[in-house]
C-alpha cells in the first residue's frame, strides 16, 4: 500500500517508514510563539529545566494578538518575551510584521516537507506550502523549545477532491465554509485534510492558505496541499531549496474521501454560534449588521482585500456600519497600499488598522456590545468570540463582507 | 481559591476513585469551545487561580462562584474545540476541576489537559449524565458512576498515561536529559 503525503513527511524526517496511527517523537523544523501563548510556553520551558533553546534559528517569535499593547498586562507579556528573545538569541519580529501565520509563510519559515508547530490552533495554515503543521498548547511548546522535538500521533488523512470553476464572487472561503458544514466541527478530529483536485491546482497560494487555515475548524490536526509549481514559485525568493516531488500515492490508505464541485457553489455564510453552520447567503440576506471585519490570517491578504475593493467599486460603505479593514501583514499592507486600495477603503468610510489579529480573537479592540451583530472574514464565530456573549458573529468571504458593508445588511456579493 | 497546590492527577484519581468521595457534575453541551471556557480578553492572565475567576464567564456565570474542589465538568461531543489556549484547562485546574468527562474531545484541548494535569475522560454516555449529579470515578476499572448509574469510560492512550502518571508534561520532561527522536513510542 502506498503512503499519504503526511506519512511521507514523517517517514522522510525520521529516515524510516512511519504510518498513520503510529506515535513518534519527531524533530521540528520550526516552532512559532506569539504574545498570547508565548509567555506561558517560556514559563514551562524554564519549569522543565530548560536553559537554552534547541535552535534559536528555528524559533519564530512575534506579537500580533494584542498590539500595540492594549493593556499593562499585555505590555508586560511583550516585555517578558523580548527578554527571552534577547537571552536566547531568537529573532523577534515583535509588533512589526503582522499576523503570525501570514508572517511565517511570507518569511519562508515553513517549507514543503517540513514539520512545523505553533502555539496557536491556526498553525495548520502552513500546510498551504506542503508542510505538516499543527497547533499545540504552551506546555507542549515549552517541551519543543527545550528538545526540538515533540510527540505526534501521525494522523490519517481525509482527501478532499475539489473540481469545477468558482463562479464570480465565490472562492476559497465559500468552499471551506461549505466543507465545514458538510463534515461538521468534529468531522476531521485527529485527522489531516489533504486538499486536491483541479480546482486546488488552479487556486493561488492565498486561497490555499484560507482552506488550510480552517482545517482546525473541523477538528483536523493539519490541512495540506501537495506542493506544485504554484508552491515552488511562492517559495522561490523565500527559501533556497530545489523543488522535489511530494504527494500522496494513488494507492495510499485514506480515512475518507470527499468530492466537491464548486461550479454551482453559492456564497456561504456561517451563522452563529458555530463554524459548521454555513448556509447560502440568500438564506440570511437582509440580516442587519453593526460591524464588518475584513482581515485575519484567514482572509487578510492582498487577494482578499482586492476582492473586497472590486465589490466596493466606487461605492461607499454604509455609514451605520463600522467597517474595519486589517491587512494580515506588513507585506500585504504595502501591496494593498501600492494598489491604491487603502485610500479607497478609507474614503469609502472604513477604519484601516495596522497588521494584527484585530477583532478576530475578541481580546483587543473592535469588541461587540450585547445584541450587536458582526460579519467577519475571520475563522470563528463562537459565542463571545468578538466581545459580548450576547452578540452574534457571522462568517463569510471578503466579497460578501464588502457587499454587506455597503448595504448595511447581509448581501449577496453578486447583487451589488 | 488561593495558595492551593494543584494536586497531581494521581492524587485526584486516588481521591475520587478510592475514598468514595463524590463530586458534583457541571454539565455542558456539545462543541464547548475554549472561548466559552475562558474568553479571549482574559488571556493576558497566566495564573490558574486568577483564570479560574473567569472560567465560563458569559457562558455560565455561576460556575466560577460555586465550583468546588474536586467537581467534575461533563460535556458532550467535541469538548474544548477551537483555540489552542492552554488557559482553558488551566482555568479548570484553578477552579479545582481535575477531571473532565466528555463524549469526545477536540485534539488540542485533550493534549493540553493531560499536559497540565487535568484528566480528560472519554465516556460515550456522557450525554446521559445530568447537571448536578453526584459523580464517582473509577478509571482503574474503567467506569464512572453518576447518580448511581454506571457508565464505561475509555482508557487514556498508553503513552499519555505515562505523562498522566508523572503528573503532567512538566514533571515528565524535567527528568529527561534528551528525547528519543525518531523512535516509535508506545501507542
Amino acid at each position: 500500500m502506498g503512503a499519504t503525503i503526511v506519512e511521507k513527511i514523517f517517514s522522510k524526517k525520521c529516515g524510516k517508514e512511519i504510518r498513520a496511527g503510529e506515535l513518534v517523537m519527531a524533530p521540528l523544523d520550526g516552532a512559532m510563539i506569539h504574545d498570547i501563548t508565548g509567555p506561558l510556553a517560556i514559563q514551562k520551558f524554564y519549569e522543565m529545566g530548560g536553559s537554552s533553546v534547541f535552535d534559536p534559528e528555528r524559533i519564530i517569535m512575534l506579537f500580533d494578538h494584542q498590539i500595540p499593547a492594549d493593556s499593562i498586562e499585555a505590555a508586560q507579556n511583550h516585555m517578558y518575551m523580548r527578554a527571552f528573545a534577547a537571552e536566547q538569541h531568537i529573532h523577534n519580529y515583535d509588533i512589526n510584521e503582522g499576523v503570525c501565520h501570514q508572517v511565517v509563510l511570507e518569511k519562508g519559515r515553513a517549507a514543503p516537507g517540513e514539520i512545523v508547530i505553533g502555539a496557536d490552533s491556526h498553525t495548520c495554515m502552513y500546510g498551504a506550502v506542503g508542510a505538516f503543521a499543527t497547533g499545540i498548547g504552551s506546555t507542549d511548546m515549552g517541551f519543543a523549545l527545550k528538545f526540538g522535538a515533540l510527540y505526534f500521533k501521525v494522523p490519517e488523512t481525509i482527501r478532499a477532491e475539489v473540481s469545477g470553476r468558482f463562479p464570480k464572487r465565490v472562492g476559497a472561503k465559500d468552499l471551506i465554509l461549505a466543507f465545514a458544514a458538510d463534515i461538521g466541527a468534529d468531522g476531521a478530529t485527529y485527522k489531516a485534510i489533504e486538499f486536491t483536485g483541479r480546482t486546488i491546482s488552479k487556486l493561488d497560494m492565498s486561497g490555499r492558505m484560507t482552506c488550510c487555515n480552517m482545517a482546525i475548524e473541523m477538528g483536523a490536526k493539519a490541512g495540506i496541499v501537495a506542493p506544485d509549481t504554484t508552491t515552488w514559485e511562492y517559495m522561490k525568493n523565500r527559501r533556497k531549496m530545489k523543488p522535489f516531488e511530494l504527494k500522496s500515492d494513488r494507492d495510499a490508505g485514506f480515512a475518507g474521501w470527499r468530492s466537491y464541485d464548486v461550479s454551482a457553489l453559492e456564497p456561504q455564510v456561517a451563522v452563529p454560534h458555530n463554524v459548521d453552520t454555513a448556509v447560502s447567503v440568500s438564506k440570511v440576506a437582509g440580516t442587519h449588521v453593526d460591524q464588518v471585519f475584513i482581515g485575519s490570517c484567514t482572509n487578510g491578504r492582498f487577494e482578499d482585500l482586492k476582492e473586497a475593493a472590486d465589490v466596493l467599486g466606487k461605492k461607499k460603505f454604509n455609514p451605520k456600519v463600522r467597517v474595519i479593514v486589517i491587512p494580515a501583514s506588513r507585506d500585504e499592507y504595502i501591496m494593498t497600499l501600492k494598489a491604491g486600495l487603502i485610500g479607497k477603503f478609507v474614503k469609502a468610510g472604513a477604519l484601516v488598522e495596522a497588521p494584527c489579529c484585530g477583532p478576530c480573537m475578541g481580546g483587543s479592540f473592535g469588541l461587540l456590545a450585547p445584541g450587536e451583530v458582526s460579519l467577519s472574514t475571520s475563522n470563528r464565530n463562537f459565542r463571545g468570540r468578538q466581545g459580548s456573549t450576547d452578540a452574534k458573529v457571522y462568517l463569510c468571504s471578503p466579497a460578501t463582507a464588502a457587499a454587506s458593508a455597503i448595504m448595511g445588511v447581509i448581501t449577496d456579493p453578486r447583487e451589488v | 481559591m488561593t495558595n492551593r497546590r494543584p494536586a497531581s492527577v494521581q492524587e485526584v484519581m486516588a481521591g475520587l476513585a478510592h475514598t468514595g468521595t463524590t463530586a458534583r457534575v457541571w454539565k455542558f453541551g456539545d462543541d464547548i469551545d475554549t472561548d466559552a471556557i475562558i474568553p479571549g480578553r482574559f488571556l493576558t492572565i497566566n495564573n490558574p487561580d486568577e483564570l479560574a475567576q473567569h472560567a465560563f464567564e458569559g457562558t455560565r456565570n455561576e460556575f466560577a462562584k460555586k465550583v468546588k474542589e474536586g467537581d467534575v465538568v461533563v460535556g458532550g461531543r467535541n469538548f474544548g474545540c477551537g483555540s489552542s489556549r492552554e488557559h482553558a484547562p488551566l482555568a479548570l485546574l484553578g477552579s479545582g476541576v481535575k477531571v473532565v468527562v466528555a463524549q469526545s474531545f477536540a485534539r488540542i484541548f485533550f493534549r493540553n489537559s493531560i499536559n497540565v494535569g487535568v484528566l480528560p475522560v472519554v465516556c460515550r454516555d456522557a450525554g446521559k449524565i445530568a447537571d448536578g449529579a453526584k459523580i464517582r470515578l473509577n478509571t482503574r476499572d474503567g467506569y464512572i458512576e453518576a447518580d448511581g448509574k454506571r457508565y464505561a469510560v475509555e482508557p487514556v492512550p498508553e503513552f499519555m498515561q505515562g505523562i498522566v502518571d508523572a503528573g503532567g508534561l512538566v514533571p515528565y520532561a524535567k527528568g529527561l536529559k534528551e528525547v528519543p527522536v525518531c523512535t516509535r513510542l508506545l501507542r
